[in-house]
């Protein structure tokens, strides 16, 4: 990328992206190769690197920077932020046409660049096909793409987010330029306000009013602190907008800062995040230097500065007062509140903490105003929500839907039904701190107030689709070894009460579980849900509680009638012979790492119960399908 | 704030209370706590203080500020719960060996649990290995089995004592409170003050006993088991046993420790008194000299090493004075040797201090001679009185006797040195005693008190002398850094390192909290008020020393038996690493480079070579002795070698040829250099 000349007003910001726009719209097709971290791992750069060479040898003049100038057939390869749809990766998009390829290898870079990119036909090979065998090749038609809502999540995967010009031809940094210039902080925070933008991160806070707070508090130092501290299993919705558009993160940052009088921002972006956090570096160092970011932005008289803070790990410090003691070089245990970090945050300055995905919608909200905002979602949840669905089913990956859609729409219409064809148990939706929904919720709004009402939240938007073949017991045990491994160890109720709620939790899968034990784990977690210090303690019985309310069924089996419904738990398990199918060929008593199983060649064999192990040796090493569980 | 606040329906004034539990305490209600401590920062992990708060739900109390209007419950369904159960979870996870544990009956995690009827824990025994217990050092015991992870001493260690030797690690069920890298105390800057012991809840920090070692020693016919008392003890047990005034609990002590076999019972508060005239002498020295100045105390030996860790660039400024203690130790033996003829290994001295860290104190190299210590048990305290409940020995009943002479008489100065501003009074009146010629006492009340940093100025004659009486070593770091920077000026500063001083050191009796230090440092002032003498000067028996043994103050005899020398623990303890092999001829000359982690970047260990290599090539290897050693803390101007009693900063290799020539060969030519003996 060329370098970008330093901007001195928002004058020369509308000019720059007119003219950025021109450059791109002149004729001009986009290759954009996914660089989200799913399709980067899945062979991406390989992708790109047979694209270029395609490129090359089809004598294409290919651009490498937006500006240049278009000639006949000029065609710019790049990288894409996630555009979501990781299930299919890696995905080739090609713009202004909108193909969108999946499963691309590198070696079909040469037809896409014979057929697509020369001659603007499809290859038909390479467009997403659905069970029934019909073929879709733009994106919006795709069934995982048509009732999404693109907020947040609409320039991720069109824009390249390692050149800020892209970002700029999307209206990027108008709303920065329009805030500071044509704004005063309180009509920025009243406008937010009025958004009735709620924090994405999970406790759903009016985000308008924690600005308000801090903007109220006299304090000659202030601090914007972004929390991209993203720890749920299997989360990664802030991951890809930090990606996709860092940039816009940014811009809603500085916003931040000039609505409540801060001039210094800190990222908090966990370690895991590499690709993360080089892109938000490049991008802090792009809008330095175009005066977007630094001092006396565009040239006014607003100056603020972002730094990145790499977490360690921990996911407590997702906890907005560990992440705060965190960053100041403390061990990242949360504090009791108040004080509010509204009032005493970071160094014990006023502080306002978000999350990337309710930064990100801030710029939007400044340039196309409240009620627009309100047009999406509900009466109480206002705007759209990024979703990471994983689990049983057929499209994974990262969806963006209005606030109150329903439970339903999302596995079903988006989601593409269950993978393995077997039917809906529930999902866990929230993460570790979440709850799980059945089939008497898939009518249930996903919003804030719906989620809350039946125990669940939205947390930070995981969503774990389940079958019927998962063992709820199992799924609260394994989200209670989570929360037990990542408590800080701080109050009582939460290192101890998850150590003893995931003790009685493997006694009961472990087949050794009483009746008694299901009351005592219902007391503790009821417990530690009332008196826990932080928000880890106080919802991480939520699997417990959710799964004994739903599922209380399955416990009971466990600890009374000695089986485990799904058949998942091993310790409930029997590997015995079937007579009439085994052909008495040794095999599976060579193969027994116990010798448990003992008999007569050519005659059937048989597996003493009380040496077997269940490894299920037997099981692989047959040939005649004998060994019956 | 103004209003009220309605605790169980009753409604309670808000005064200066920081937080709804201090209002909640106010109104009678007893809300129990293991991590609230009003002098420390509130933590918010022990779950106890739980209320319901309307409209707000379960709140924690201690970090609620209160409002007027609030509406508390404290005996909720929810509320109690969620003690009990915090109690249980803290029970299940907790080695409770009761009965044979230090803390037994004086523990918190105990008596709360009865006091919530906790009498079952329904979870699984872990049947996990039992962590190490770290018993490294003289002065204290963790037992990390024992710890409920309240952060007590976390805090208490970090914001009082401004150390943080201690603090967590691991997360979840694994986390620990621990010095850094798992290592022991002994290891680490630990001053061994104690006060980690004095606010540990349960037996998880303890101190170590030593009464075994004492029994044995009374047992022993071969020896004369002499005790001394310190000043801050009789407080305490006059409290321990409800014995009215600090004077006759010690009259008491003297008939029970008779009973128990002690040969000889003497009062620490005499040589407290040698102290106050050596110190005192030394300090008008000072004063005239204009050197060494500000003085600092040494009588606390938690002071002494922190002072040698953390500031060793001001232990010139230390007074050389030994603590009484050690002043006692030297002094009866070397007393007990000429009028009993015994040996130091036959009389074995015992001290009763208030302070965990004179165990410490007694085993330092200094106060060694020919491998005997001058002091060879100390008991806190806590320790003392165990042995006098061992005895079945009925204190209050038991008939007053007074001490043994000439070592039990004291006069009121050595008293008061128990108490925070004690040392710095006892200095005041001696001195001030020519100048004041108004009355039968010379009280100096502006030193008195708990406050951690207390500041007079006295005028003695015609010199203003500006001193300062410090409590909490993390006060003394806050001075210390001004002083460094110059901020500040004083001529005398009193530094102890527990807040009060020694009346509420780490082996006083529990509860150790500043309401029973405030009762002990009246009843140590009152004490005083009830003897005949206040200026250590005029006790007769301290005269009498000195014309019999001591000769003058700061005398050379008293030098030798009553002051002592201090040296840095900055640095790696590191003996000298001997390079040259020792020759028939002492007369070698000393060349240390330092191979520290500063010098050594900068090149010192190719300085060393070269200097070695050139000295054999001048042929004076063997007039000069070569050594490594570690950090003459002057690494700004590293590298830096030692010849003779000189550093020598900036000895590059690059500089080594023009060094070795200028210096080094010069003084192995001369053969002399000046080196201390």
């Amino acid at each position: 990328m060329s370098p970008v000349a330093k901007l001195t007003s928002p004058q020369e910001l509308a000019e720059l992206k007119a003219k950025t726009l021109a450059a791109i719209e002149t004729g001009c097709t986009r290759v954009m190769v996914c660089g989200g971290t799913g399709c980067m791992a899945n062979g991406a750069p390989k992708v790109l690197a047979a694209l270029e060479k395609a490129m090359a040898d089809a004598g294409l003049n290919v651009k490498v920077d937006l500006l240049d100038e278009a000639k006949d057939e000029s065609v710019t390869l790049g990288y894409s932020g996630c555009p979501g749809f990781c299930q299919v990766g890696p995905i080739v998009r090609i713009l202004p046409s909108d193909i969108f390829y999946v499963y691309v290898t590198p070696e079909d870079a040469a037809e896409i660049v014979e057929k697509t990119v020369k001659n603007g036909e499809v290859v038909e090979r390479l467009v997403f096909t659905d069970d029934e065998g019909v073929k879709y090749a733009k994106r919006n038609e795709l069934p995982f793409y048509r009732d999404q809502v693109n907020v947040v999540l609409a320039d991720c995967g069109i824009i390249e987010p390692g050149d800020i010009r892209d970002y700029i031809a999307k209206d990027g940094y108008r709303s920065l330029a329009e805030a500071i210039f044509g704004m005063t902080p309180e009509a920025i925070v009243s406008e937010v306000m009025e958004s009735g933008l709620r924090g994405r991160g999970g406790g759903g806070f009016p985000t308008g009013r924690k600005w308000a707070f801090t903007q109220k508090v006299q304090s000659a130092k202030k601090y914007i602190v972004c929390n991209a501290d993203e720890g749920d299993p299997g989360a990664f919705m802030d991951e890809s907008i930090m990606e996709g558009n860092p940039h816009a993160l940014l811009e809603g940052m500085i916003i931040a800062g000039y609505a409540i009088g801060a001039d210094e921002g800190y990222i908090y972006v966990r370690a895991e995040y590499p690709l993360a956090i080089a892109r938000l570096k490049t991008a802090i160092a792009q809008a330095e230097a175009a005066n977007l970011l630094g001092d006396k932005i565009l040239s006014g008289s607003f100056s603020f500065h972002i730094k990145i803070k790499e977490g360690a790990g921990a996911f407590v410090c997702g906890e907005e007062t560990a992440l705060i003691a965190s960053i100041e070089g403390k061990r990242g245990m949360p504090r009791p509140k108040p004080p509010f970090p509204a009032n005493s945050g970071l160094w014990g300055k006023p502080t306002v903490v978000n999350n990337v995905e309710t930064f990100a919608n801030v710029p939007k909200i400044i340039l196309n105003g409240a009620e627009w905002f309100k047009s999406f979602g509900t009466a109480t949840s206002a705007g759209t929500k990024v979703f990471a669905i994983t689990g049983d089913i057929a499209n994974t990956g990262l969806i963006e839907v209005p606030m109150g859609t329903t439970l339903s729409d999302v596995v079903f219409k988006i989601g593409g039904g269950l993978r393995t064809g077997n039917s809906f148990k529930a999902v866990q939706i929230g993460g570790p701190s979440g709850a799980c929904l059945t089939n008497e919720h898939l009518d249930l709004p996903l919003d804030y107030d719906s989620l809350k009402s039946v125990g669940a939240m939205v947390g930070s938007g995981g969503l774990v689709v389940m079958d019927e073949s998962t063992c709820m017991v199992e799924v609260a045990r394994f989200f209670m070894q989570f929360t037990h491994r990542e408590s800080c160890g701080k109050c009582v109720l939460c290192r101890e009460g998850t150590k003893r709620m995931l003790q009685i939790l493997e006694r009961i899968v472990g087949g050794a579980g009483t009746v008694e034990d299901i009351s005592l784990l219902e007391e503790v977690a009821v417990t530690v849900r009332d008196g826990s210090l932080c928000g880890l303690g106080k919802t991480a019985p939520n699997p417990v509680l959710s799964t004994l309310k739903h599922f209380r069924h399955e416990y009971l089996a466990h600890v009374v009638d000695g089986k485990c419904p799904a058949g998942q738990c091993e310790s409930f398990k029997t590997y015995s012979i079937d007579a009439e199918k085994c052909k008495g060929c040794s095999l599976c008593a060579k193969k027994c790492p116990v010798n448990a199983i003992s008999g007569e060649v050519k005659s059937p064999y048989v597996i003493d119960q009380k040496a077997c192990v269940k490894c299920g040796a037997c099981v692989e090493a047959c040939r005649f399908d004998a060994v019956v569980i | 704030m103004e209003g009220f606040v309605t605790v169980d329906g009753v409604k309670v004034a808000i005064g200066d209370e920081k937080n709804l539990l201090e209002v909640i305490r106010k109104s009678g209600v007893d809300l129990p706590t293991f991590c609230y401590h009003s002098d420390l920062s509130v933590y918010g992990a022990c779950r106890m203080c739980i209320a319901e708060v309307e409209g707000r739900g379960i709140q924690p109390t201690c970090s609620t500020p209160p409002e007027d209007g609030m509406v508390v419950k404290t005996n909720t369904e929810a509320a109690l719960r969620i003690r009990r159960m915090s109690l249980e979870l803290m029970l299940a996870n907790h080695h409770g060996n009761c009965q044979t544990c230090e803390k037994n009956t004086h523990c918190r995690l105990q008596e709360l649990a009865e006091r919530m009827g906790v009498k079952e824990i329904r979870f699984e025994d872990p049947k996990e290995e039992l962590l190490p217990i770290d018993d490294s050092n003289e002065s204290l015991v963790r037992d990390p089995n024992k710890c409920i992870l309240c952060g007590d001493c976390v805090r208490m260690c970090k914001e009082v004592q401004g150390i943080g030797v201690l603090d967590f690690a691991g997360r979840g069920s694994d986390a620990r409170v621990t010095p850094a890298f798992g290592k022991d105390l002994k290891q680490v800057e630990c001053v061994f003050c104690g006060q980690c012991v004095s606010i540990c809840p349960t037996g998880a920090l303890t101190v170590k006993n030593k009464i075994d070692d004492v029994w044995a020693a009374i047992h022993d016919k071969s020896k004369k088991v002499v005790v001394q008392i310190a000043p801050a003890v009789r407080a305490a047990v006059a409290l321990e046993f409800g014995i009215h005034g600090g004077e006759e609990a010690m009259a008491k002590s003297v008939t029970a420790l008779r009973r128990m076999g002690f040969d000889k019972v003497y009062d620490t508060s005499f040589a407290a008194d040698l102290t106050t005239v050596e110190e005192a002498t030394e300090f008008l020295t000072r004063v005239e000299s204009g050197e060494k100045l500000p003085q600092f105390t040494s009588c606390c030996p938690a002071w002494v090493k922190f002072a040698e860790q953390f500031y060793p660039d001001f232990i010139g400024n230390l007074s050389s004075c030994k603590s009484p203690q050690q002043m006692f130790g030297s002094l009866i033996k070397e007393y007990m040797g000429e009028h009993d003829s015994l040996g130091r290994e036959e009389v074995y001295v015992v001290s009763v201090m208030p302070c965990t860290a004179k165990k410490f104190e007694a085993k330092r190299r200094e106060f060694m001679v020919d491998g005997v210590q001058d002091v060879d048990a100390v008991l806190s305290s806590q320790e003392m009185i165990k042995m006098i409940r061992m005895s079945g020995l009925n204190l209050a009943m038991l008939p007053p006797e007074s001490m043994d002479l000439p070592f039990g008489f004291k006069t009121g100065a050595g008293v008061i040195f128990g108490a925070s501003g004690g040392v710095a009074e006892a200095v005041l009146r001696l001195a001030a005693a020519g100048t004041r010629t108004d009355g039968r006492t010379l009280e100096f009340k502006e030193v008195r008190g708990l406050e951690g940093l207390k500041e007079a100025s006295i005028q003695l004659g015609d010199k203003t002398i500006r001193l300062a009486v410090l409590s909490g070593l993390s006060n003394a770091r806050t001075v210390l850094e001004k002083l460094r920077k110059g901020e500040v000026e004083y001529d005398i500063i009193e530094i102890m390192a527990c807040r009060g001083g020694c009346i509420g050191g780490g082996g006083q009796p529990l509860p150790n909290d500043m309401e029973a230090r405030e009762t002990r440092k009246n009843m140590l002032y009152d004490c005083d008020a009830v003897q005949p003498l206040h200026n250590a000067a005029d006790n007769p028996y301290v005269k009498e020393a000195y014309t019999s043994m001591l000769g003058k103050p700061n005398g050379k005899v008293a030098h030798k038996l009553l002051h002592t020398s201090y040296r840095s623990r900055r640095r790696i303890q590191g003996e000298q690493v001997e390079l040259t092999e020792v020759s028939e001829v002492d007369e070698k000359i000393p060349v240390s480079v330092c191979v520290g982690t500063n010098c050594y970047l900068k090149g010192s260990y190719d300085t060393l070579n070269k200097l070695t290599e050139l000295a054999k090539q001048a042929g004076v290897a063997d007039k000069l002795d070569f050594k490594a050693t570690f950090c003459f803390e002057k690494c700004k101007q590293s590298p830096n070698v030692r010849v003779g009693d000189t550093v020598y900063g900036g000895i590059t290799p690059e500089k080594a040829v023009e060094f070795f020539n200028q210096t080094v060969k010069a003084a192995a030519e001369k053969g002399k250099v000046a080196v201390k003996k």
